[in-house]
This record gives C-alpha cells, sequence and structure tokens, in this order.
C-alpha cells in the first residue's frame, strides 16, 4: 500500500507575486485515513486546498489521486475524480433550499440534460425515476446529518453552524473519494462540534471516504485524526501520528505555543 | 381625461413595445447574470442574424420558418464564437476592459454589416402583416403587434421553464449565484457562460426579427431597441430576469405616457433619464436585491 499510496502532493509550490504560500510540500493520504493538515494561521493550508481542487494552479509539483495527476486541472474536472471540499468562508447557494444546494452535489451524477423537466410530466419517464433516485438519495444524507427542520428553507436564513453541515451535506451528495474540509468546526457550538466529529468519523468508517482535515481546534484534530501533518511558512515541519505531532518541539514553539 | 378604451389601447400599445425591450433587455441580463458583464455588441448581434434571415428569404427564396431557424441556428453559434474566441482569451479580465470588449466587437460587427449586406434601408417582411388587424375586447392591434406579443411571452416562458426545470438550467443559476461552489461540484463555468451567449444572442435575434418590420433593416436597426433594453434592464434590475421584463413593460408605458402628454418628438430621451434616475435612487434597480458578494 505505501508503495502505491491513494492521494499523493508531490512538491508543490505556489506564489503570490513575492509571497510563497507553499514552497516544495510533499506528503500522502492513504486510503480510509483521516489526514489533518494544522499550521498557524497564514501557513498556507487554504492555499494547499486551493491547489489539490483547482482553484489555483500550482507554480510546480503535482497532486495525484490514485495514481492520476489532477495537477493544474480546473475545479469541475477535479470533482470529476471524486473530490469534493467545503470551504472555511461557506460556499453556498445562498437563495436555494437546503434541499436544491445538496441536489446541486448530484449534478454530476444526473444524466438527464435539458429534458429532466419531462419528470413533472410524466411520472414513469426515464427521467422521472433518475429524478426520484437522486432526491432519495439528498434525503438520505439529509437524515444522515440530521437536517430535516432545515430541508426546505433557504440556507441564508439558516445558523451558521446549520449552513457549515449543509454544505458537508453538498460536498457527500458529490459521492466523493476524497473529502477536503476546510475548518469544519470553525464557529460552531461545542455541542454541534461534538456532532460533526461524530459524523466525520461516519463518513469514513460507513461511506469509506477519505478526508483530509484542515482544523485549528487541536483537541479535535487529537481525537479523530490517523496521522496530522503540521505546517508553517508553507513548509512542512513534521508529519506522523497524533502523538509524535503534538509532542514535537517546533510544532509546539510555532502552533501550540502561540494559544 | 382618457376614457376607458383609450387607456387599454395605451397598455396594449406599451405591451407592443415593452415586449421588444423585455426581450433586448433580458438578452443583456442573461449574459450579465453569468458574467457580470453587459454586451453592448447584443444589438449588432441580433441585427447581424436578422440580416442572414433576411439573406435567407430575399436571395435564397426559402419560406420564412427555415430562415427563422437559419438565423437563430447562426446567432447561436455568433453567440458561442463571441464568447469562446474574445470573450475567454482576455487576460486578467477587469468588468470595464470586458465592456470594452463588447463595445469593440459591436463597431466590428456594425461596420462588417454594412460592408457585407449594404447600408441602404431594407424591408424585412414576418408573415404577419402590420397593417391588418384584428380586434380583441375593443381593442384593435395589428398582427404584428399581436405575434410580437405572443412570441415574446412564449419565449419567455421557455426561459422560464429552462432556467428553473432543466439541469443546465439549474446549472447555470448554481453558476450565477455562486460560481466557485458551482465548479467545485463539478459545474464548468466556462460552459455555463458559453452557453449563455448563445442563448443571449438567440433571444436577441428574435427581437430584432420582430422589431425590423416596424421600421427598416439596415446596421442601424438595433441601435434604439438596444439603448431602451439597456434602460428597461437597468430599471427593472440587472440581476433579476423577471424584473427586467416588468422593466420593458413599464418603460414602455411610461414612453407612452410622456408621448401622450408631453412631447411626442422627445420620446426617446425617457429612456436616458430613467436610467439616470435608476442609477442616482435605487441603482441596483425595482425589482433585484443587491447581493454584495463577500470577498
Amino acid at each position: 500500500m505505501s508503495n502505491n499510496p491513494f492521494f499523493t502532493v508531490d512538491k508543490i509550490s505556489k506564489s503570490f507575486g513575492g509571497l510563497q504560500a507553499l514552497k516544495e510540500l510533499s506528503f500522502h493520504v492513504n486510503k480510509g485515513e483521516i489526514y489533518s493538515v494544522i499550521g498557524p494561521n497564514g501557513a498556507g493550508k487554504s492555499t494547499l486546498f486551493n491547489c489539490i481542487n483547482g482553484i489555483y494552479k500550482p507554480d510546480t509539483g503535482s497532486v495525484k489521486i490514485q495514481g492520476q495527476e489532477i495537477t493544474g486541472l480546473r475545479p469541475d474536472q477535479v470533482a470529476a475524480h471524486k473530490i469534493s471540499r467545503t470551504f472555511q468562508n461557506i460556499e453556498l447557494f445562498s437563495n436555494m433550499t437546503t434541499m436544491d444546494n445538496i441536489l446541486l452535489g448530484r449534478h454530476m451524477h444526473m444524466k438527464t440534460g435539458v429534458f429532466s423537466a419531462s419528470a413533472m410530466l410524466w411520472k414513469n419517464s426515464f427521467s422521472a425515476k433518475d429524478e426520484t433516485e437522486h432526491r432519495r438519495k439528498v434525503d438520505e444524507i439529509i437524515d444522515f446529518l440530521d437536517l430535516q427542520a432545515s430541508r426546505n428553507k433557504l440556507v441564508s436564513q439558516l445558523p451558521y453552524g446549520i449552513q457549515k453541515i449543509a454544505e458537508l451535506g453538498r460536498a457527500l451528495a458529490t459521492e466523493p473519494e476524497l473529502l477536503l474540509l476546510d475548518e469544519p468546526a470553525a464557529g460552531l457550538t461545542n455541542e454541534e462540534r461534538e456532532d460533526l466529529i461524530f459524523w466525520i468519523r461516519d463518513i469514513r468508517d460507513e461511506l469509506g471516504i477519505t478526508i483530509i482535515l484542515i482544523e485549528h481546534n487541536i483537541q479535535m484534530v487529537s481525537e479523530i485524526s490517523d496521522r496530522i501533518i503540521a505546517i508553517n511558512f508553507g513548509k512542512k515541519l513534521v508529519e506522523g501520528t497524533v502523538q509524535e505531532v503534538t509532542n514535537n518541539p517546533d510544532v509546539v514553539r510555532a502552533y501550540l505555543g502561540a494559544d | 381625461m382618457m376614457d376607458f378604451s383609450e387607456i387599454v389601447t395605451l397598455i396594449v400599445r406599451s405591451v407592443e413595445t415593452g415586449s421588444i425591450y423585455a426581450l433586448v433587455g433580458l438578452a443583456m441580463g442573461i449574459i450579465y447574470k453569468a458574467s457580470e458583464v453587459p454586451n453592448f455588441a447584443q444589438g449588432e448581434m441580433a441585427t447581424f442574424s436578422t440580416f442572414i434571415a433576411f439573406m435567407v428569404l430575399t436571395v435564397h427564396g426559402a419560406p420564412f420558418y427555415v430562415a427563422f431557424v437559419v438565423s437563430l441556428l447562426f446567432a447561436y453559434i455568433l453567440g458561442i464564437a463571441f464568447e469562446f474566441l474574445c470573450v475567454r482569451r482576455a487576460k486578467n479580465p477587469t468588468i470595464l476592459s470586458m465592456i470594452i470588449l463588447t463595445i469593440g466587437l459591436q463597431m466590428v460587427l456594425y461596420g462588417l454589416s454594412g460592408w457585407v449586406f449594404g447600408t441602404e434601408q431594407r424591408a424585412f417582411r414576418l408573415p404577419f402583416s402590420q397593417f391588418e388587424t384584428v380586434e380583441i375586447g375593443g381593442v384593435v392591434i395589428s398582427h404584428l403587434g399581436l405575434a410580437t406579443i405572443i412570441a415574446s411571452f412564449v419565449l419567455m416562458c421557455l426561459i422560464y421553464w429552462f432556467l428553473e426545470h432543466t439541469k443546465t438550467g439549474l446549472a447555470m443559476r448554481a453558476s450565477q449565484q455562486n460560481s466557485m461552489a458551482a465548479r467545485i461540484n463539478g459545474i464548468s463555468s466556462n460552459r455555463v457562460v458559453n452557453l449563455s451567449f448563445g442563448i443571449s444572442s438567440i433571444v436577441g435575434a428574435i427581437a430584432a426579427m420582430l422589431f425590423a418590420p416596424i421600421i427598416t433593416l439596415s446596421p442601424d436597426l438595433m441601435w434604439d431597441p438596444l439603448l431602451k433594453g439597456f434602460a428597461a434592464a437597468v430599471l427593472g434590475g440587472f440581476a433579476s430576469l423577471p424584473g427586467i421584463v416588468f422593466g420593458g413593460y413599464i418603460l414602455a408605458l411610461i414612453e407612452n405616457l410622456f408621448g401622450l402628454w408631453f412631447s411626442l418628438e422627445y420620446k426617446s430621451v425617457v429612456a436616458m433619464g430613467i436610467i439616470v434616475l435608476v442609477l442616482y435612487i435605487k441603482p441596483s434597480g425595482l425589482f433585484s436585491k443587491h447581493y454584495q458578494r463577500k470577498v
């Protein structure tokens, strides 16, 4: 397995003008792992996610999933490689309901194009079955994440914590194999965070989805991660198990010490 | 004072002209929603497509529906080609540079249509006469006027249906609301913008073909409707397609009232006045909420 890891990032660099956000950063993630990325603000964590899912093109280096090169692809092409993500500042379709937002996550899986409207007219048509199937999948996700009460509300009217969960739901609807979560617990109450930890475990255990997590809450990271990478100034400080990383003096100085 | 039938007639006339304004405004709105660019080449793109219909009709003697379909096909290709060959190639585009790009294309197409088709005024005829009339409930309306109202209404319903009930329409709405989120869900924003230019060009061409019989076909055909359509879109709010439609009807009504009470000669000034007034009072337009994109 270690010869052929599920997901690899190999020496990627990215700079914005004079600021080098990532410097030859490398790591790999095994299938079914919960892998956390920690580091102080401005360490390059979100830039890393943006380089993986195609919002930025890395200057050099390569990103591969299951041996396939995805470096420099557009976000919609990366999505087709079964990589999904959430954002630090929620990116939802604010004028749509929770249901429609999650349904949009099914977009790639919808077969019927222009004629899906016929679903409204002919109940037994192929596209009607297709549509029903997608709505059923969305309802499964809504049940899974306890979003029933928000199902038909506009997401802009939902509390912050629920919006974060709705965004997670949309990411799940794409049926990813790799899920990138950018500070999913930021701004959540303690209770919501407990739920989130529970769901993240379930996503891995029941759906078999590999997870890369950016998180500031070190307690949460220690609780659910299999391995952790600590980065600072766009470079790898240390990588390893929870014990190895949280006890590393460099990490304590750069990150934990700053708390 | 006006009596009842006069008022109804005024409203019907306004709906008739307003339909054209609404369609031109919609054409601009569709592109604006997808790319935040007001496309000032809209009018010339539509005029050029109408010239194609005219050529198919007169030179090749084809029946009207053939010319109509060929023209719409051409309009679609013109739209997507403009997006693919010009708009997408712009390096580090700002809104201003994109607007200038569309004005550039407007000039190119204007010159080209004069060069290829000639600058003389030509009679463009639809199978609906401007001079034969029907009377419905006491209101006299020309066949052309009735056809214009019905055709625009059907087209608006089609656009609504497309955006609300199809996979592609949903992708377009999603992309307009949050392009980043749409992209990570597998929606190609390039395709959405490209398609928007194509559809918009078709809508513009239909407006031009309905308008051409009223005046005459020449490279100047869409100058005035474009200004009016733009004013309608500003009035209703560029970000709201239903708002643009209402903006078109309201603009036509205001124009007609102005013509009736003040001056027929300066009717065209009304549109300009409305643009300025709306930008002073409610820049996002009457019907659209102003979205502040978070950074």
